[in-house]
Protein backbone atom coordinates (compact mmCIF):
# COMPACT_ATOMS: atom_id res chain seq x y z
CA UNK A 1 0.00 0.00 0.00
CA UNK A 2 1.10 3.49 -0.62
CA UNK A 3 1.59 5.63 2.44
CA UNK A 4 1.01 8.80 0.45
CA UNK A 5 -2.36 7.72 -0.75
CA UNK A 6 -4.90 10.45 -0.20
CA UNK A 7 -2.34 12.75 1.42
CA UNK A 8 -1.02 14.93 -1.35
CA UNK A 9 0.71 17.17 1.14
CA UNK A 10 2.66 14.41 2.88
CA UNK A 11 6.37 14.97 3.14
CA UNK A 12 7.12 11.48 4.41
CA UNK A 13 10.56 10.43 3.18
CA UNK A 14 10.54 7.27 1.16
CA UNK A 15 12.40 4.27 2.54
CA UNK A 16 15.98 4.35 1.38
CA UNK A 17 19.31 2.73 2.11
CA UNK A 18 21.39 5.89 1.58
CA UNK A 19 21.47 6.82 5.29
CA UNK A 20 23.15 3.48 6.01
CA UNK A 21 26.00 4.34 3.66
CA UNK A 22 26.13 7.85 5.09
CA UNK A 23 26.45 6.41 8.59
CA UNK A 24 29.25 4.12 7.43
CA UNK A 25 31.01 7.16 5.99
CA UNK A 26 30.69 9.05 9.30
CA UNK A 27 32.01 6.04 11.19
CA UNK A 28 34.95 5.91 8.78
CA UNK A 29 35.65 9.58 9.44
CA UNK A 30 35.77 9.01 13.19
CA UNK A 31 37.98 5.95 12.82
CA UNK A 32 40.16 7.80 10.34
CA UNK A 33 40.62 10.71 12.74
CA UNK A 34 42.25 8.26 15.12
CA UNK A 35 44.18 5.82 12.98
CA UNK A 36 44.85 6.98 9.45
CA UNK A 37 44.35 9.83 7.04
CA UNK A 38 43.53 7.50 4.17
CA UNK A 39 40.58 6.08 6.08
CA UNK A 40 39.54 9.66 6.89
CA UNK A 41 39.55 10.62 3.21
CA UNK A 42 37.67 7.46 2.27
CA UNK A 43 35.13 8.23 4.99
CA UNK A 44 34.67 11.77 3.73
CA UNK A 45 34.15 10.52 0.19
CA UNK A 46 31.65 7.87 1.28
CA UNK A 47 29.77 10.29 3.50
CA UNK A 48 29.69 12.90 0.74
CA UNK A 49 28.43 10.50 -1.93
CA UNK A 50 25.77 8.90 0.23
CA UNK A 51 24.83 12.22 1.79
CA UNK A 52 24.26 13.66 -1.65
CA UNK A 53 22.21 10.68 -2.75
CA UNK A 54 20.17 10.82 0.45
CA UNK A 55 19.46 14.52 0.08
CA UNK A 56 18.58 14.07 -3.57
CA UNK A 57 16.19 11.31 -2.63
CA UNK A 58 14.63 13.19 0.25
CA UNK A 59 14.05 16.36 -1.73
CA UNK A 60 12.45 14.65 -4.70
CA UNK A 61 8.88 15.68 -3.79
CA UNK A 62 9.97 19.31 -3.55
CA UNK A 63 11.57 19.17 -6.95
CA UNK A 64 8.25 18.02 -8.42
CA UNK A 65 9.65 14.80 -9.65
CA UNK A 66 7.77 11.64 -10.10
CA UNK A 67 7.64 9.68 -6.84
CA UNK A 68 10.07 6.76 -7.06
CA UNK A 69 8.69 3.35 -7.65
CA UNK A 70 8.68 1.41 -4.40
CA UNK A 71 9.09 -2.19 -3.56
CA UNK A 72 5.40 -2.19 -2.64
CA UNK A 73 2.84 -2.28 -5.42
CA UNK A 74 2.24 1.06 -7.12
CA UNK A 75 -0.66 3.11 -5.83
CA UNK A 76 -2.61 3.57 -9.03
CA UNK A 77 -4.74 0.49 -9.70
CA UNK A 78 -6.74 -0.31 -6.61
CA UNK A 79 -6.50 -3.98 -5.87
CA UNK A 80 -9.62 -5.94 -5.04
CA UNK A 81 -10.28 -6.14 -1.31
CA UNK A 82 -8.58 -9.05 0.34
CA UNK A 83 -5.73 -9.17 -2.13
CA UNK A 84 -2.69 -10.07 -0.14
CA UNK A 85 -0.24 -7.55 -1.50
CA UNK A 86 -2.56 -4.65 -0.89
CA UNK A 87 -3.26 -5.59 2.70
CA UNK A 88 -6.48 -4.84 4.48
CA UNK A 89 -7.86 -1.36 4.38
CA UNK A 90 -7.14 0.16 7.79
CA UNK A 91 -10.30 0.62 9.78
CA UNK A 92 -11.01 3.30 12.33
CA UNK A 93 -8.27 3.23 14.95
CA UNK A 94 -6.31 0.44 13.31
CA UNK A 95 -2.58 0.60 12.95
CA UNK A 96 -1.44 1.34 9.43
CA UNK A 97 1.54 -0.76 8.38
CA UNK A 98 3.91 1.37 6.41
CA UNK A 99 6.58 -0.11 4.18
CA UNK A 100 9.13 1.23 6.62
CA UNK A 101 7.86 -1.06 9.37
CA UNK A 102 8.30 -3.99 7.03
CA UNK A 103 11.80 -2.79 6.28
CA UNK A 104 12.51 -2.67 10.00
CA UNK A 105 11.05 -6.13 10.42
CA UNK A 106 13.32 -7.50 7.74
CA UNK A 107 16.30 -5.65 9.14
CA UNK A 108 15.68 -6.99 12.65
CA UNK A 109 15.29 -10.55 11.44
CA UNK A 110 18.28 -10.22 9.14
CA UNK A 111 20.50 -8.73 11.81
CA UNK A 112 19.35 -11.40 14.26
CA UNK A 113 20.28 -14.10 11.79
CA UNK A 114 23.63 -12.43 11.11
CA UNK A 115 24.42 -12.21 14.83
CA UNK A 116 23.39 -15.84 15.21
CA UNK A 117 25.79 -16.90 12.46
CA UNK A 118 28.63 -14.74 13.77
CA UNK A 119 28.26 -16.24 17.25
CA UNK A 120 27.66 -19.83 16.15
CA UNK A 121 30.32 -20.17 13.47
CA UNK A 122 33.38 -19.95 15.75
CA UNK A 123 31.77 -22.18 18.38
CA UNK A 124 30.87 -24.81 15.83
CA UNK A 125 34.31 -24.56 14.26
CA UNK A 126 35.91 -24.92 17.68
CA UNK A 127 33.91 -28.10 18.20
CA UNK A 128 34.57 -29.70 14.84
CA UNK A 129 37.89 -28.44 13.44
CA UNK A 130 40.56 -29.09 16.13
CA UNK A 131 40.47 -32.87 15.52
CA UNK A 132 41.75 -32.18 11.99
CA UNK A 133 44.35 -29.52 12.73
CA UNK A 134 47.90 -30.08 14.00
CA UNK A 135 47.41 -33.82 14.16
CA UNK A 136 50.97 -34.71 13.25
CA UNK A 137 53.55 -36.01 15.68
CA UNK A 138 57.34 -35.99 15.77
CA UNK A 139 59.33 -39.00 14.61
CA UNK A 140 59.82 -41.52 17.38
CA UNK A 141 63.20 -43.02 18.26
CA UNK A 142 62.57 -46.65 19.20
CA UNK A 143 66.18 -47.76 19.67
CA UNK A 144 69.46 -48.59 17.97
CA UNK A 145 69.53 -50.95 15.00
CA UNK A 146 71.46 -53.50 17.05
CA UNK A 147 68.47 -53.74 19.44
CA UNK A 148 66.53 -55.49 16.68
CA UNK A 149 67.81 -58.99 15.95
CA UNK A 150 67.48 -60.11 12.36
CA UNK A 151 64.33 -61.93 11.22
CA UNK A 152 62.62 -61.71 14.61
CA UNK A 153 59.69 -59.52 15.52
CA UNK A 154 60.24 -57.17 18.44
CA UNK A 155 57.23 -55.69 20.22
CA UNK A 156 58.05 -52.01 20.61
CA UNK A 157 55.80 -49.70 22.61
CA UNK A 158 56.35 -45.96 22.72
CA UNK A 159 54.54 -42.71 23.41
CA UNK A 160 53.21 -41.06 20.27
CA UNK A 161 53.16 -37.69 22.04
CA UNK A 162 55.06 -37.92 25.34
CA UNK A 163 53.37 -34.75 26.59
CA UNK A 164 49.97 -36.49 26.40
CA UNK A 165 51.10 -39.29 28.68
CA UNK A 166 50.20 -42.97 28.60
CA UNK A 167 47.03 -42.38 26.60
CA UNK A 168 49.23 -41.89 23.55
CA UNK A 169 51.10 -45.21 23.96
CA UNK A 170 51.28 -47.16 20.70
CA UNK A 171 52.69 -50.50 19.70
CA UNK A 172 54.64 -51.49 16.61
CA UNK A 173 55.94 -54.90 15.58
CA UNK A 174 59.43 -54.41 14.19
CA UNK A 175 61.43 -56.98 12.27
CA UNK A 176 64.94 -56.38 11.06
CA UNK A 177 65.19 -57.90 7.58
CA UNK A 178 68.93 -57.42 7.28
CA UNK A 179 70.17 -55.45 4.32
CA UNK A 180 68.59 -54.79 0.97
CA UNK A 181 71.61 -53.92 -1.10
CA UNK A 182 73.37 -51.37 1.06
CA UNK A 183 70.44 -50.01 3.04
CA UNK A 184 68.94 -51.75 6.05
CA UNK A 185 65.45 -53.17 5.63
CA UNK A 186 62.79 -53.25 8.31
CA UNK A 187 59.25 -54.55 8.40
CA UNK A 188 57.35 -52.32 10.83
CA UNK A 189 53.71 -53.24 11.32
CA UNK A 190 51.14 -51.30 13.31
CA UNK A 191 49.27 -53.27 15.95
CA UNK A 192 45.99 -51.53 15.10
CA UNK A 193 43.68 -54.15 13.64
CA UNK A 194 42.25 -52.95 10.33
CA UNK A 195 38.91 -54.45 11.17
CA UNK A 196 37.84 -52.06 13.94
CA UNK A 197 41.02 -50.94 15.65
CA UNK A 198 41.62 -53.48 18.43
CA UNK A 199 45.24 -54.34 19.28
CA UNK A 200 46.51 -57.34 17.33
CA UNK A 201 48.86 -59.67 19.17
CA UNK A 202 51.84 -61.67 17.97
CA UNK A 203 50.93 -65.28 17.35
CA UNK A 204 54.09 -66.44 19.02
CA UNK A 205 55.99 -66.23 22.25
CA UNK A 206 56.86 -62.84 23.73
CA UNK A 207 60.09 -63.22 25.65
CA UNK A 208 59.07 -61.10 28.62
CA UNK A 209 62.29 -61.82 30.49
CA UNK A 210 64.27 -60.01 27.82
CA UNK A 211 62.15 -56.85 27.99
CA UNK A 212 64.18 -53.69 27.72
CA UNK A 213 62.97 -50.24 28.67
CA UNK A 214 64.78 -47.23 27.35
CA UNK A 215 64.29 -43.51 27.70
CA UNK A 216 64.89 -42.11 24.22
CA UNK A 217 64.89 -38.70 22.59
CA UNK A 218 62.02 -36.33 23.39
CA UNK A 219 61.46 -37.82 26.88
CA UNK A 220 59.94 -40.94 25.36
CA UNK A 221 59.79 -44.23 27.21
CA UNK A 222 60.23 -47.16 24.82
CA UNK A 223 59.95 -50.81 25.74
CA UNK A 224 61.16 -53.62 23.49
CA UNK A 225 60.02 -57.21 23.97
CA UNK A 226 61.64 -59.76 21.66
CA UNK A 227 59.51 -62.62 20.42
CA UNK A 228 60.20 -66.18 19.35
CA UNK A 229 58.50 -68.13 16.61
CA UNK A 230 56.13 -65.37 15.54
CA UNK A 231 53.82 -66.97 13.00
CA UNK A 232 51.72 -63.90 12.29
CA UNK A 233 49.26 -61.74 14.16
CA UNK A 234 45.81 -62.26 15.61
CA UNK A 235 43.19 -59.92 16.96
CA UNK A 236 41.42 -60.86 20.20
CA UNK A 237 38.26 -58.86 19.51
CA UNK A 238 36.71 -60.46 16.45
CA UNK A 239 39.26 -63.05 15.40
CA UNK A 240 41.04 -61.32 12.52
CA UNK A 241 44.23 -63.18 11.51
CA UNK A 242 47.27 -61.92 9.61
CA UNK A 243 50.47 -63.51 8.37
CA UNK A 244 53.96 -62.26 9.21
CA UNK A 245 53.78 -59.64 6.45
CA UNK A 246 50.48 -58.34 7.77
CA UNK A 247 48.37 -59.87 5.00
CA UNK A 248 44.91 -60.85 6.12
CA UNK A 249 44.53 -64.62 6.29
CA UNK A 250 41.20 -64.98 8.06
CA UNK A 251 38.41 -63.08 9.73
CA UNK A 252 36.76 -59.72 9.11
CA UNK A 253 39.68 -57.31 8.35
CA UNK A 254 39.39 -55.54 5.00
CA UNK A 255 43.06 -55.10 4.09
CA UNK A 256 46.58 -55.82 5.35
CA UNK A 257 47.93 -54.31 8.57
CA UNK A 258 49.09 -50.70 8.43
CA UNK A 259 52.86 -50.08 8.28
CA UNK A 260 55.21 -47.37 9.46
CA UNK A 261 57.51 -45.19 7.43
CA UNK A 262 60.96 -45.30 8.98
CA UNK A 263 64.40 -43.83 8.67
CA UNK A 264 67.73 -44.50 10.26
CA UNK A 265 69.66 -41.59 11.70
CA UNK A 266 73.01 -42.16 13.44
CA UNK A 267 72.27 -45.85 13.78
CA UNK A 268 68.92 -45.21 15.50
CA UNK A 269 65.60 -46.39 14.11
CA UNK A 270 63.03 -43.58 13.83
CA UNK A 271 59.35 -44.31 13.20
CA UNK A 272 57.45 -41.87 11.03
CA UNK A 273 53.88 -41.82 9.78
CA UNK A 274 51.72 -44.88 9.28
CA UNK A 275 50.25 -45.74 5.92
CA UNK A 276 47.65 -48.18 4.73
CA UNK A 277 48.51 -51.36 2.85
CA UNK A 278 46.13 -53.30 0.65
CA UNK A 279 48.35 -56.37 0.41
CA UNK A 280 51.97 -57.44 0.43
CA UNK A 281 53.53 -59.68 -2.24
CA UNK A 282 56.67 -61.57 -1.24
CA UNK A 283 58.28 -61.51 2.14
CA UNK A 284 60.74 -59.55 4.25
CA UNK A 285 63.27 -57.46 2.32
CA UNK A 286 61.90 -58.62 -1.06
CA UNK A 287 58.32 -57.73 -0.26
CA UNK A 288 56.33 -55.59 -2.66
CA UNK A 289 54.03 -53.44 -0.56
CA UNK A 290 50.91 -51.94 -2.12
CA UNK A 291 50.69 -48.68 -0.19
CA UNK A 292 47.88 -46.18 0.19
CA UNK A 293 47.35 -43.08 2.32
CA UNK A 294 46.34 -44.01 5.84
CA UNK A 295 42.65 -44.77 6.29
CA UNK A 296 40.66 -45.71 9.35
CA UNK A 297 40.16 -49.33 10.38
CA UNK A 298 37.46 -51.06 8.41
CA UNK A 299 37.82 -48.73 5.44
CA UNK A 300 38.75 -50.34 2.16
CA UNK A 301 41.68 -48.78 0.31
CA UNK A 302 41.38 -50.72 -2.93
CA UNK A 303 38.64 -52.26 -5.02
CA UNK A 304 35.19 -50.82 -5.61
CA UNK A 305 34.51 -50.56 -1.86
CA UNK A 306 37.19 -47.88 -1.67
CA UNK A 307 34.81 -45.62 -3.60
CA UNK A 308 32.82 -45.34 -0.38
CA UNK A 309 35.69 -43.34 1.16
CA UNK A 310 36.65 -40.85 -1.55
CA UNK A 311 37.98 -38.17 0.77
CA UNK A 312 40.16 -38.75 3.81
CA UNK A 313 40.62 -36.02 6.42
CA UNK A 314 44.06 -34.42 6.73
CA UNK A 315 46.42 -36.20 9.09
CA UNK B 1 -21.21 -18.19 69.47
CA UNK B 2 -22.41 -16.78 66.22
CA UNK B 3 -19.46 -17.68 64.08
CA UNK B 4 -17.74 -21.02 64.21
CA UNK B 5 -14.01 -20.89 64.67
CA UNK B 6 -12.23 -22.27 61.57
CA UNK B 7 -10.88 -25.73 62.17
CA UNK B 8 -7.21 -26.61 62.18
CA UNK B 9 -7.66 -28.38 58.85
CA UNK B 10 -9.23 -25.34 57.23
CA UNK B 11 -6.38 -23.19 58.47
CA UNK B 12 -3.85 -25.67 57.15
CA UNK B 13 -5.53 -25.82 53.75
CA UNK B 14 -5.56 -22.04 53.62
CA UNK B 15 -1.90 -21.94 54.53
CA UNK B 16 -0.96 -24.38 51.79
CA UNK B 17 -3.19 -22.78 49.17
CA UNK B 18 -2.01 -19.23 49.74
CA UNK B 19 1.40 -19.53 48.00
CA UNK B 20 -0.09 -21.79 45.33
CA UNK B 21 -2.77 -19.23 44.54
CA UNK B 22 -0.14 -16.50 44.56
CA UNK B 23 1.85 -18.45 41.97
CA UNK B 24 -1.20 -19.30 39.92
CA UNK B 25 -2.33 -15.69 39.75
CA UNK B 26 1.05 -14.57 38.49
CA UNK B 27 1.58 -17.29 35.89
CA UNK B 28 -1.83 -17.57 34.32
CA UNK B 29 -2.85 -16.08 31.03
CA UNK B 30 -6.41 -14.68 30.99
CA UNK B 31 -8.76 -17.54 30.16
CA UNK B 32 -6.12 -20.21 30.80
CA UNK B 33 -4.72 -21.83 33.87
CA UNK B 34 -1.26 -21.01 35.11
CA UNK B 35 1.56 -23.12 36.46
CA UNK B 36 -0.35 -24.68 39.34
CA UNK B 37 -3.45 -25.26 37.28
CA UNK B 38 -1.35 -26.75 34.54
CA UNK B 39 0.35 -29.20 36.86
CA UNK B 40 -3.01 -30.05 38.42
CA UNK B 41 -4.43 -30.67 34.98
CA UNK B 42 -1.44 -32.81 34.04
CA UNK B 43 -1.76 -34.96 37.14
CA UNK B 44 -5.54 -35.28 37.34
CA UNK B 45 -6.58 -35.15 33.69
CA UNK B 46 -9.10 -37.67 32.40
CA UNK B 47 -7.79 -40.76 30.66
CA UNK B 48 -9.78 -43.57 29.00
CA UNK B 49 -11.23 -46.03 31.48
CA UNK B 50 -9.88 -49.09 29.70
CA UNK B 51 -6.19 -48.34 29.91
CA UNK B 52 -3.91 -50.88 31.54
CA UNK B 53 -0.57 -51.24 33.28
CA UNK B 54 0.97 -51.19 29.83
CA UNK B 55 0.19 -47.51 29.69
CA UNK B 56 2.48 -46.82 32.64
CA UNK B 57 5.63 -47.81 30.74
CA UNK B 58 6.15 -44.26 29.47
CA UNK B 59 5.99 -42.87 33.00
CA UNK B 60 8.33 -45.64 34.12
CA UNK B 61 10.83 -44.65 31.42
CA UNK B 62 10.50 -41.02 32.51
CA UNK B 63 11.20 -42.07 36.09
CA UNK B 64 14.25 -44.00 34.93
CA UNK B 65 15.45 -40.89 33.10
CA UNK B 66 15.01 -38.77 36.21
CA UNK B 67 16.95 -41.34 38.25
CA UNK B 68 19.74 -41.21 35.65
CA UNK B 69 19.76 -37.42 35.71
CA UNK B 70 19.89 -37.16 39.50
CA UNK B 71 22.48 -39.91 40.05
CA UNK B 72 24.50 -38.55 37.11
CA UNK B 73 24.61 -35.07 38.57
CA UNK B 74 25.81 -36.48 41.89
CA UNK B 75 28.43 -38.70 40.23
CA UNK B 76 29.68 -35.64 38.34
CA UNK B 77 30.57 -34.11 41.70
CA UNK B 78 33.23 -36.79 42.23
CA UNK B 79 34.21 -37.90 38.73
CA UNK B 80 37.31 -36.45 37.02
CA UNK B 81 37.24 -36.63 33.20
CA UNK B 82 41.00 -36.82 32.74
CA UNK B 83 42.94 -39.82 31.39
CA UNK B 84 45.26 -39.84 34.38
CA UNK B 85 42.61 -39.68 37.10
CA UNK B 86 39.33 -40.97 35.63
CA UNK B 87 39.80 -44.61 36.59
CA UNK B 88 41.06 -43.70 40.05
CA UNK B 89 38.10 -41.35 40.64
CA UNK B 90 35.67 -44.13 39.68
CA UNK B 91 37.45 -46.48 42.06
CA UNK B 92 37.24 -43.78 44.74
CA UNK B 93 33.49 -43.38 44.15
CA UNK B 94 32.90 -47.12 44.29
CA UNK B 95 35.16 -48.11 47.18
CA UNK B 96 35.73 -45.10 49.43
CA UNK B 97 32.78 -42.73 49.34
CA UNK B 98 29.73 -43.37 51.47
CA UNK B 99 27.02 -45.04 49.32
CA UNK B 100 29.12 -44.33 46.24
CA UNK B 101 28.75 -47.95 45.15
CA UNK B 102 24.98 -47.54 45.38
CA UNK B 103 24.70 -44.30 43.40
CA UNK B 104 27.12 -45.53 40.75
CA UNK B 105 25.30 -48.84 40.60
CA UNK B 106 21.97 -47.07 40.19
CA UNK B 107 23.41 -45.06 37.31
CA UNK B 108 25.14 -48.03 35.70
CA UNK B 109 22.19 -50.45 35.90
CA UNK B 110 19.59 -47.71 35.55
CA UNK B 111 21.04 -47.02 32.12
CA UNK B 112 19.99 -50.48 31.00
CA UNK B 113 16.64 -50.12 32.74
CA UNK B 114 16.01 -46.87 30.85
CA UNK B 115 16.72 -48.46 27.47
CA UNK B 116 14.68 -51.58 28.29
CA UNK B 117 11.72 -49.44 29.39
CA UNK B 118 12.00 -47.35 26.23
CA UNK B 119 11.75 -50.51 24.14
CA UNK B 120 8.83 -51.88 26.15
CA UNK B 121 7.03 -48.54 25.91
CA UNK B 122 7.72 -48.46 22.20
CA UNK B 123 6.41 -51.99 21.84
CA UNK B 124 3.20 -51.13 23.70
CA UNK B 125 2.63 -48.08 21.51
CA UNK B 126 3.33 -50.11 18.39
CA UNK B 127 1.08 -53.05 19.29
CA UNK B 128 -1.77 -50.76 20.34
CA UNK B 129 -1.45 -48.78 17.13
CA UNK B 130 -1.04 -45.66 19.24
CA UNK B 131 1.49 -44.23 16.78
CA UNK B 132 -1.27 -43.56 14.22
CA UNK B 133 -2.94 -40.26 13.45
CA UNK B 134 -2.84 -37.86 15.23
CA UNK B 135 0.10 -39.18 17.23
CA UNK B 136 2.70 -39.70 14.47
CA UNK B 137 4.78 -36.73 15.58
CA UNK B 138 5.02 -38.16 19.07
CA UNK B 139 6.23 -41.46 17.63
CA UNK B 140 8.95 -39.59 15.76
CA UNK B 141 9.97 -37.69 18.88
CA UNK B 142 9.99 -40.97 20.79
CA UNK B 143 12.26 -42.53 18.18
CA UNK B 144 14.65 -39.58 18.58
CA UNK B 145 14.58 -40.08 22.35
CA UNK B 146 15.51 -43.74 21.82
CA UNK B 147 18.44 -42.79 19.57
CA UNK B 148 19.67 -40.16 22.02
CA UNK B 149 19.25 -42.62 24.88
CA UNK B 150 21.48 -45.13 23.11
CA UNK B 151 24.02 -42.37 22.41
CA UNK B 152 24.02 -41.68 26.14
CA UNK B 153 24.95 -45.31 26.61
CA UNK B 154 27.74 -45.10 24.04
CA UNK B 155 29.32 -41.94 25.40
CA UNK B 156 28.88 -42.96 29.03
CA UNK B 157 30.53 -46.33 28.47
CA UNK B 158 33.98 -44.77 28.03
CA UNK B 159 33.90 -42.83 31.30
CA UNK B 160 35.10 -45.60 33.69
CA UNK B 161 38.27 -45.57 31.55
CA UNK B 162 39.16 -49.20 32.05
CA UNK B 163 40.24 -51.67 29.37
CA UNK B 164 36.66 -52.66 28.53
CA UNK B 165 35.58 -49.05 28.22
CA UNK B 166 38.60 -48.08 26.14
CA UNK B 167 38.52 -50.90 23.61
CA UNK B 168 34.74 -50.96 23.34
CA UNK B 169 34.89 -47.28 22.47
CA UNK B 170 37.71 -47.85 19.97
CA UNK B 171 35.55 -50.45 18.23
CA UNK B 172 32.41 -48.31 18.49
CA UNK B 173 34.02 -45.21 17.04
CA UNK B 174 35.76 -47.13 14.25
CA UNK B 175 32.50 -48.84 13.44
CA UNK B 176 30.92 -45.45 12.87
CA UNK B 177 33.99 -44.33 10.94
CA UNK B 178 33.32 -47.07 8.38
CA UNK B 179 30.16 -45.25 7.34
CA UNK B 180 30.42 -44.25 3.69
CA UNK B 181 31.67 -40.78 2.70
CA UNK B 182 31.30 -39.02 6.07
CA UNK B 183 32.69 -41.88 8.16
CA UNK B 184 36.36 -40.88 7.95
CA UNK B 185 35.38 -37.43 9.28
CA UNK B 186 32.90 -38.65 11.86
CA UNK B 187 35.49 -40.67 13.78
CA UNK B 188 37.88 -37.76 14.43
CA UNK B 189 35.01 -35.43 15.33
CA UNK B 190 33.78 -37.93 17.92
CA UNK B 191 37.21 -38.58 19.42
CA UNK B 192 38.70 -35.11 19.07
CA UNK B 193 41.52 -36.60 16.99
CA UNK B 194 42.44 -39.57 14.84
CA UNK B 195 42.71 -41.86 17.85
CA UNK B 196 41.43 -41.82 21.38
CA UNK B 197 43.60 -39.19 22.99
CA UNK B 198 43.78 -36.79 25.91
CA UNK B 199 40.73 -34.81 24.71
CA UNK B 200 38.48 -37.77 24.02
CA UNK B 201 37.42 -38.40 27.59
CA UNK B 202 36.41 -34.79 28.29
CA UNK B 203 34.63 -34.67 24.95
CA UNK B 204 32.62 -37.77 25.72
CA UNK B 205 31.95 -36.47 29.22
CA UNK B 206 30.59 -33.19 27.87
CA UNK B 207 28.40 -34.98 25.34
CA UNK B 208 27.26 -37.51 27.94
CA UNK B 209 26.31 -35.10 30.69
CA UNK B 210 25.49 -31.80 28.96
CA UNK B 211 24.68 -31.98 25.27
CA UNK B 212 22.61 -35.14 24.99
CA UNK B 213 20.78 -34.90 28.35
CA UNK B 214 19.80 -31.34 27.42
CA UNK B 215 18.42 -32.50 24.09
CA UNK B 216 16.73 -35.45 25.80
CA UNK B 217 15.07 -33.25 28.41
CA UNK B 218 13.75 -30.94 25.69
CA UNK B 219 12.41 -33.82 23.62
CA UNK B 220 10.84 -35.47 26.66
CA UNK B 221 9.11 -32.19 27.47
CA UNK B 222 7.75 -32.01 23.93
CA UNK B 223 6.74 -35.69 24.10
CA UNK B 224 4.78 -35.13 27.32
CA UNK B 225 3.17 -31.98 26.04
CA UNK B 226 1.87 -33.87 23.03
CA UNK B 227 0.65 -36.72 25.23
CA UNK B 228 -1.37 -34.27 27.33
CA UNK B 229 -2.46 -32.25 24.32
CA UNK B 230 -3.73 -35.20 22.29
CA UNK B 231 -4.62 -37.55 25.14
CA UNK B 232 -3.95 -41.18 25.86
CA UNK B 233 -5.24 -43.70 23.33
CA UNK B 234 -7.55 -46.56 24.22
CA UNK B 235 -6.56 -50.10 23.31
CA UNK B 236 -7.61 -51.14 19.80
CA UNK B 237 -10.19 -53.55 21.26
CA UNK B 238 -11.84 -50.85 23.36
CA UNK B 239 -15.65 -51.11 23.03
CA UNK B 240 -16.15 -47.49 24.10
CA UNK B 241 -13.80 -46.33 21.42
CA UNK B 242 -15.72 -48.38 18.86
CA UNK B 243 -18.97 -46.75 19.98
CA UNK B 244 -20.40 -49.86 21.66
CA UNK B 245 -21.57 -49.83 25.25
CA UNK B 246 -19.35 -51.48 27.80
CA UNK B 247 -20.60 -55.01 28.34
CA UNK B 248 -21.60 -55.87 31.86
CA UNK B 249 -22.01 -53.53 34.77
CA UNK B 250 -20.05 -50.28 34.67
CA UNK B 251 -16.57 -50.75 36.06
CA UNK B 252 -16.04 -49.92 39.69
CA UNK B 253 -14.10 -46.73 40.14
CA UNK B 254 -10.44 -47.30 40.73
CA UNK B 255 -8.54 -45.42 43.32
CA UNK B 256 -5.04 -45.98 42.09
CA UNK B 257 -2.39 -47.64 44.13
CA UNK B 258 -3.96 -46.86 47.50
CA UNK B 259 -7.13 -48.84 46.90
CA UNK B 260 -6.90 -50.75 43.65
CA UNK B 261 -10.09 -52.09 42.18
CA UNK B 262 -10.90 -55.59 43.36
CA UNK B 263 -9.98 -58.40 41.04
CA UNK B 264 -12.61 -58.97 38.40
CA UNK B 265 -14.35 -55.67 39.04
CA UNK B 266 -13.59 -54.55 35.52
CA UNK B 267 -14.79 -56.67 32.69
CA UNK B 268 -14.24 -56.16 29.05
Amino acid sequence: MDPHEGQGTSHEPTPTVWPVGFAVGIACIFVGLIISKIVLVVGVVIAAIFGFLWIRDATKPFRHEEAPAEAEPPPAPRQPPGARAAGPEPGEGEIVRYPRSKFLEATTLGLGALIGVVVTAPVLGFTVLPPFIKQGHPKVDVGAIEDFPENKFVIATYLLKPADGEVSRRTAYIRNNGFLGESPSFTIVSNRCVHLGCPVQVNGLPLADETKTERTAGNNVVTRIPTAAAAGFGCPCHGGQYDTEGNRTAGPPVRALDRYEFEIVDGRLLLGKTFAVSEVDGTAADAKIHTYPLAGPGQHVDGPEAWLYPVQPPR
Amino acid sequence: MAKKKPSRLDQLVKLVLYPLNWLEERTSIPGHSGLVGGIKYFLFRKVPSDISWGHTLGSAALTAFIVQAVTGVILAMYYKPDPNSAYESIRHITDDLWAGWLVRGMHRWGASVFIILLFLHMGRVFLYGAYKYPRELNWIIGALILVLGMMEGFFGYLLPWDQTAYWATVVGVNLQATGPFVGPFLGPVLQGGHDIGPDTLARFYSLHMLVIPGALAGLIGLHLWLVVRIGVSSPPWSPTEAGRPQPGPPPAPRKGLVAPAPRGARRR
